[in-house]
């Protein structure tokens, strides 16, 4: 293995955000944001340095650091996965620096003040993190990746002081760590078994020999917990729901594709020959499971934080369903194609829609001093900008075109084939509807009269705050437009068919009876008519059920327990597939 | 006899492993796991790993352990609370089943891995001659993983900055912790003054021998850390308001370093992190100088809390 031209450029996109980290440390203060100001803007024509690099170099970037090859040095490599990640989550960081200049401004009269400082270090700690983990070469690497992720996540979840929000970062915490544990013994076996932790040098050798079963298993649930896959989720609705909104846009946009990316390597890179059928469907199963109960508990939440939380419980599902689809049966492995491409585009549209998302739910919550839903009346009109960030990230979310979520959903569904594609189908669809029926619940009651008279905001919003979370959010509504790309997204229906618009209609449609059916309270437009009545009689119970599971899942036992049931449960279907 | 010794240890770091799950009391569980610690310590020694024996007991045993003497002493008021949560007989049965399905499942892999062991032990050998360091340790961690080890001393800033985030705003800048009062003539004072001079010989020949024989720069520093709380809960010495300018510049100081020695390495030695020949051994020194302080101050800041006293 040697080093490509260019490869340097993988190392400054790790480190320069570091740097800016310790720079912005030791100076202090005000010179935090701005220090952190001047990183983003380099880092992010780092990230497009590297896109432009990567035709020279065969496509795949490689660094050997000190000089020193594998296995005895670590390499640094970024292949087709990386090349696509390292400029979304860019993108990403810069929208949310933008937008939190009005939160996370030094107050005047102070030198230096604590969530001002937290913030814009560790904002830069989690995007050289996350850098560092789409470019390691190397599984232990990976876990200096994760931690440093990790630690750089978490205070970002009590950044308000609040007691229950230190109660969301403990639980984040110490539910993360045990995920580590598991992702670490798992790694102590590869390395026993093969002597080395290199992701190429591991992709050639190894076997499914009993050890690397095991830790094929226990990493994969350490990972699992760490992104929270339902059912090992209870960390993160009241974490990502409790921290300053744009604190929550890049825990639910950024940091959650970490471990999620670490997965994708795991069963693509490291074990792509020891992995089973059967293992891969339980992944998606459990994507499924995230997809039905995240969205039905999503429409039954009081507070619009805490539905977008949950809905990232759900979107997270989606990035699981691929596995099998990508299983080669004849290979008897995973092997990259359109599956891998749709999921990675999935990622994307949900980073850029669900950062989004948070945003205009704390714009909102800036505006009108709450975020109770059924109170949201006349915000429509007090902050439409923001209103229409949140439809516009709802539509992404929902997978209408032209959207990437509309074409990461074809290209799953292309890689389906013929043969049980109506179960992806009916998946993808439900999640689809139970998604538009909450973003169609939200916006009812956002556009309903207000109750008493017409709503002044509370406080004035930023409107480069407004401006930054649109961009996003149409960003991720333009994705399906990658279908004007290259390979394999070349393949993708034009987004703007007029068959997709009927489709499109349908969803809408759906979603708004499945609010009717499910939602917790209606606005005034919706709530008459004997028959509505007569169905929520049976359904509102039906969703009481989900949130009630929900909360048994989320307790600290079964919880834990659930960890454990997943590790014995990923090896059993390893040992059974072969 | 050796048999016989380690079969002892093994038992005894069962036995307290259990003491610290079973332990009903926060500070019972506390001083079964710095016990934990320590007899671990002595398990690394018999398996020939002394730096990790030295890390075991440094950071394992003792740093951790007495943050946990300080964190259980803090949750004294909450334990009544917390045992009442203590979840039912059939929960807990079915944890230990569970539990044991995992155990038995990573001893049958533990026990089909190949022997002997595939190791880099060789190719570490092969090339330890141009680092210029003699324990091979040592030219892992900061020759060929390098960039783990940088990484590292990055991640205890992370875990520092976590720390401080925590305070509340009025006490932000100010100095961490509760202040210390002891009994000037008493035995805790006695001993912090007489202790930490040996203990700073002890780590700064820890960090010495380093670069030849067991020993670092995390151990020494480990060892400052634990001195100098020494002094501070004796009353005789307090932590510096944390947002003094010194205060930031020595925690940052150890990473700037590395990185600066590790971008020259790209124009003098053709690699980010490569040592030009010859100067492997003085880099690698001036590395390991610059962390110890940062390294110190970090973990010393750490144990010492969030900023709880406003400066006035």
């Amino acid at each position: 293995m040697t080093a490509t031209p260019g490869g340097l450029l993988l190392v400054a996109a790790v480190l320069v955000p570091f740097v800016g980290v310790l720079a912005g440390f030791a100076l202090g203060g005000r010179n935090a944001q701005r220090v952190a100001a001047v990183t983003i803007l380099a880092g992010a024509a780092i990230a497009a340095a590297i896109v432009a690099a990567a035709p020279d170099s065969g496509g795949t970037l490689v660094y050997l650091l000190g000089g020193w090859p594998p296995p005895l040095g670590i390499a640094l490599r970024a292949d087709a996965l990386s090349l696509v990640m390292i400029p979304a989550i860019a993108v990403v960081i810069l929208g949310i620096g933008v937008y939190a200049r009005a939160d996370f401004a030094t107050p005047e009269g102070v030198r230096e003040a604590r969530a001002p400082l937290v913030f814009w270090t560790l904002l830069l700690a989690i995007w050289g993190a996350l850098n560092l983990v789409f470019v390691a070469g190397e599984a232990f690497f990976e876990q200096v990746a994760l931690e440093l992720l990790t630690f750089a996540a978490v205070p970002l979840v009590s950044l308000d002081g609040k007691a229950e929000t230190l109660r969301a970062a403990l639980r984040y915490l110490l539910y993360a760590l045990s995920g580590s544990i598991f992702y670490l013994l798992g790694a102590v076996l590869v390395y026993g078994t093969y002597g080395t932790l290199d992701i190429a040098l591991l992709g050639e050798r190894a076997d499914p020999d009993p050890a690397t079963l095991v830790a094929a298993a226990l990493m994969t649930v350490g990972l699992a917990a760490k992104t929270a896959l339902f059912p090992l989720h209870l960390w993160l609705p009241p974490a990502h729901a409790g921290a300053p909104p744009a604190a929550s846009a890049v825990l639910s946009g950024l940091v959650v594709k970490g471990s999620w990316f670490l997965v994708v390597r795991l069963w693509f890179d490291v074990l792509p020959g020891v992995v089973t059928a059967p293992s891969a469907e339980l992944l998606a199963a459990l994507g499924a499971g995230a997809i039905l109960v995240g969205n039905v508990v999503a429409l039954r939440q009081e507070r619009l934080k805490l539905l977008v939380a949950y809905s990232t419980v759900a979107q997270i599902g989606y990035l699981f369903l691929m596995f099998p689809l990508a299983f080669d049966a004849g290979a008897a492995a995973l092997a990259r194609g359109g599956a891998l491409a749709g999921g990675t585009l999935q990622a994307i549209s949900h980073a850029l829609a669900k950062a989004a998302m948070f945003m205009a739910a704390g714009l909102v919550y800036r505006g009108l001093g709450h975020d109770r839903i059924a109170e949201l009346g006349g915000v429509a009109r007090a902050l439409p900008l923001t209103v229409l960030t949140f439809a516009v990230a709802g539509l992404a979310l929902m997978g209408l075109p032209p959207s990437g979520a509309f074409a990461a959903k074809k290209l799953l569904l292309d890689a389906a084939g013929m043969s049980g594609r109506w179960w992806w189908e009916t998946v993808l669809d439900v999640g689809g509807l139970l998604t538009a029926s909450y973003v169609v619940l939200v916006l009812a009651h956002a556009l309903a009269r207000p109750a008493g008279g017409a709503v002044e905001p509370a406080k004035p919003v930023s409107r480069l705050s407004e401006l930054a979370a649109l961009a996003l959010a149409l960003g991720s509504l333009a994705l399906g437009f990658a279908a004007l790309g290259p390979a394999p997204f070349d393949a993708l229906p034009k987004p703007l068919a007029a068959k997709e618009f009927g489709a499109a209609l349908v969803t809408l449609t759906g979603g708004a009876v499945l609010a009717v059916a499910l939602g917790r309270k209606l606005p005034p437009l919706a709530a008459g008519g004997g028959l509505a009545a007569a169905v929520r009689r049976v359904t509102v119970p039906a969703g009481a059920a989900f949130v009630r599971a929900d909360g048994v899942l989320r307790q600290w036992p079964v919880a834990a327990l659930a960890l454990m049931l997943a590790a014995i449960a990923f090896a059993a279907t390893m040992l059974l597939g072969r | 006899m050796i048999a016989a010794l380690n079969a002892a240890l093994a038992v005894l770091v069962l036995a307290l492993a259990v003491w610290t799950v079973a332990a009903r009391s926060t500070f019972a569980a506390t001083v079964g796991f710095v016990a934990y610690g320590l007899v671990l310590t002595l398990v690394w020694v018999q398996l020939q790993g002394v730096d990790i024996a030295l890390t075991e007991g440094a950071i394992g045993g003792g740093l951790t352990g007495a943050m946990l003497v300080a964190a259980a002493a803090r949750l004294r008021d909450t334990e009544a609370s917390a045992r009442a949560e203590r979840p039912g007989l059939a929960l807990r049965i079915a944890a230990a089943c569970v539990a044991a399905c995992v155990t038995a499942a990573l001893a049958y892999a533990i026990l089909a891995l190949p022997e002997p062991a595939p190791t880099l032990a060789h190719l570490t050998a092969d090339n330890i001659a141009s680092t210029g360091v003699a324990n091979p340790i040592t030219a892992v961690l900061i020759a060929f993983r390098a960039m783990d080890t940088l990484l590292e001393a990055i991640v205890v800033l992370f875990a520092m900055i976590g720390v401080w985030s925590l305070a509340p705003d009025r006490a932000w800048g100010g100095r961490p912790g509760q202040p210390h009062h002891a009994d000037p003539d008493g035995i805790l004072a006695w001993f912090a003054r007489v202790l930490p001079p040996i203990g700073i010989v002890v780590a700064i020949y820890i960090f010495w021998v380093g670069a030849d024989e067991p020993g670092g720069k995390f151990q020494a520093a480990t060892i400052l850390a634990a001195m100098w709380m020494l002094a501070v809960v004796a009353g005789l010495a307090d932590a510096p308001p944390v947002s003094r300018t010194w205060v930031r510049l020595a925690l940052v100081g150890g990473a700037v370093v590395f990185l600066a020695v590790g971008a020259a390495g790209v124009v003098t030695a053709g690699a980010f992190l490569a040592y030009p020949d010859g100067y492997a051994k003085l880099l690698i020194k001036l590395i390991e100088w610059a962390l110890l302080p940062s390294i110190a101050l970090a973990l010393a800041l750490i144990m010492a809390g969030a900023p709880e006293r406003p400066e006035r």
